[in-house]
């Protein structure tokens, strides 16, 4: 696989941390669901839970790899941690959605119902990627 | 359908796309006078004692709406495996959605390690999901059941703060139903004078707390049964006076008794009417 291709994985697999800009679906301003565009609209978040939702499952991995490093030590989060980078590359094309099997069973979520199962369930999203935009973006040439 | 350039793929859970649009709104909606509609409450007494072979969960049936009576009969005892049940106090969906998700997490978990599942691992579970939400899941609930280590109750807050005690009571007839708790509990209890106490505790909790009342429900769990009891007492009934005496209900009854005023001289004439002419009209129904 060409490096470039790898460094856009990358970019894909860490969630920013900051929140989305005012834009919606189409890029223009989002009224209805958003409200009015202010700065402080964009840069405070909509719901005191919004941020710690966002990066719930990056934060619980990071106090687990953590643990596991005092414990065990360096190796065995780092052994993990190239497990999940290669379980989160089987992937169908970029604008499909995919069941992420592999890394579902690394994480144990497997055998567990949480709200991500039962609420806003992407099977039944009403929108889909645009596959051009999101290939190119893929592949590192956007 | 709609396409769309997104970055990463859209994932499943809670979405904060209307907060800001709902916190307008309702600020608006205050300006003009108005009030948001209020989400389902509970508005419960709920209890719970361990007594000598097991545990007692008792609920009353009354589910408001702000100032109104949403359901006369709701169920508040919830199943959560078959020998730990869970009431639930607070917003009605909440406690529904959250013993619902526990209950097939642990039902994936116990088939997963081969055995009977747990209270403590349920409360384990409630706990960490109420504390990933801070509070704003507003369940408030008593947990109780017996497992291999015996029977066990405890009580969960919607913060994610638990406790494990002999008994607990939780909703807005709490206090009631507390100060029933601790005039008459002693441990190890007969189940008879357990389900008596929690009856009464639950009544203390329907006839001094607005939230609550209509039925009583009971649920007793031991060691291989569970025994759900709905309804073991209908506190309220609907539609009956108080007081009936004589099959009479004696209120609002108006009705002299028969020979009430005393009957002096009677005279009956015979009035003699006779047939001067018949004739029928036939009605025209087309």
């Amino acid at each position: 696989m060409n490096t470039r291709g790898l460094r856009s994985q990358l970019k894909d697999s860490v969630p920013v941390t900051g929140l989305c800009p005012q834009a919606g679906p189409y890029g223009v301003q989002d009224s209805l669901r958003r409200g009015f565009s202010s700065v402080k609209n964009e840069l405070l978040p909509s719901h005191p839970l919004e941020l710690s939702e966002k990066n719930f499952q990056l934060n619980q991995d990071k106090m687990n790899f953590n643990t596991l490093r005092n414990i065990q030590g360096l190796h065995a989060p780092l052994k993990l941690q190239m497990e999940y980078r290669a379980a989160r590359q089987i992937q169908r094309l970029p604008f499909l959605p995919s069941s992420n099997l592999a890394l579902d069973t690394l994480r144990g979520t497997d055998d567990s119902i949480g709200f991500e199962d039962i609420l806003n369930d992407p099977v039944l999203s009403e929108i889909m990627g645009d596959p051009h935009i999101m290939t190119e973006y893929k592949l590192g040439v956007l | 359908m709609a396409t769309v350039s997104v970055r990463q793929y859209h994932r499943g859970g809670f979405s904060f796309e209307n907060c800001k649009r709902n916190a307008l709104l309702e600020a608006d909606i205050n300006k003009l006078g108005f009030s948001s509609p209020a989400a389902r409450k509970t508005g419960t007494t709920i209890c719970g004692v361990v007594y000598k072979d097991g545990v007692v969960l008792g609920a009353d049936t009354r589910a408001t709406e702000g100032m109104v009576v949403a359901d006369k009969n709701c169920s508040k005892i919830h199943y959560i495996s078959p020998n730990v049940y869970c009431c639930g106090a607070g917003t009605a969906a909440d406690t529904e959605m959250t013993t619902q998700i526990i209950s097939s997490n642990l039902e994936l978990h116990s088939l997963s390690t081969g055995r009977l599942p747990r209270v403590a691992t349920a409360n384990r579970m409630l706990k960490q999901m109420l504390f990933r939400y801070q509070g704003y899941i507003g369940a408030a609930l008593v947990l109780g059941g017996v497992d291999s280590t015996g029977p066990q109750l405890y009580s969960i807050y919607p913060h994610g703060s638990t406790d494990k005690l002999p008994y607990v009571t939780m909703g807005s007839g709490s206090l009631a139903a507390m100060a029933v708790f601790e005039d008459r509990y002693k441990p190890n209890m007969e189940e008879e004078e357990a389900k008596r106490l929690v009856r009464d505790a639950i009544a203390a909790g329907i006839f001094n707390d607005l939230g609550s009342g209509s039925n009583i429900d009971l649920c007793v769990i031991t060691k291989g049964k569970v025994d759900y009891l709905r309804p073991h007492d209908v506190a309220n009934k609907k539609g009956v006076r108080e007081d009936k005496i004589n099959g009479r209900p004696e209120t609002g009854n108006y009705r002299y008794k028969h020979g009430t005023t005393g009957v002096l001289t009677k005279a009956v004439t015979p009035l003699n009417l006779e047939v001067v002419e018949e004739s029928v009209q036939t009605m025209d129904t087309s």
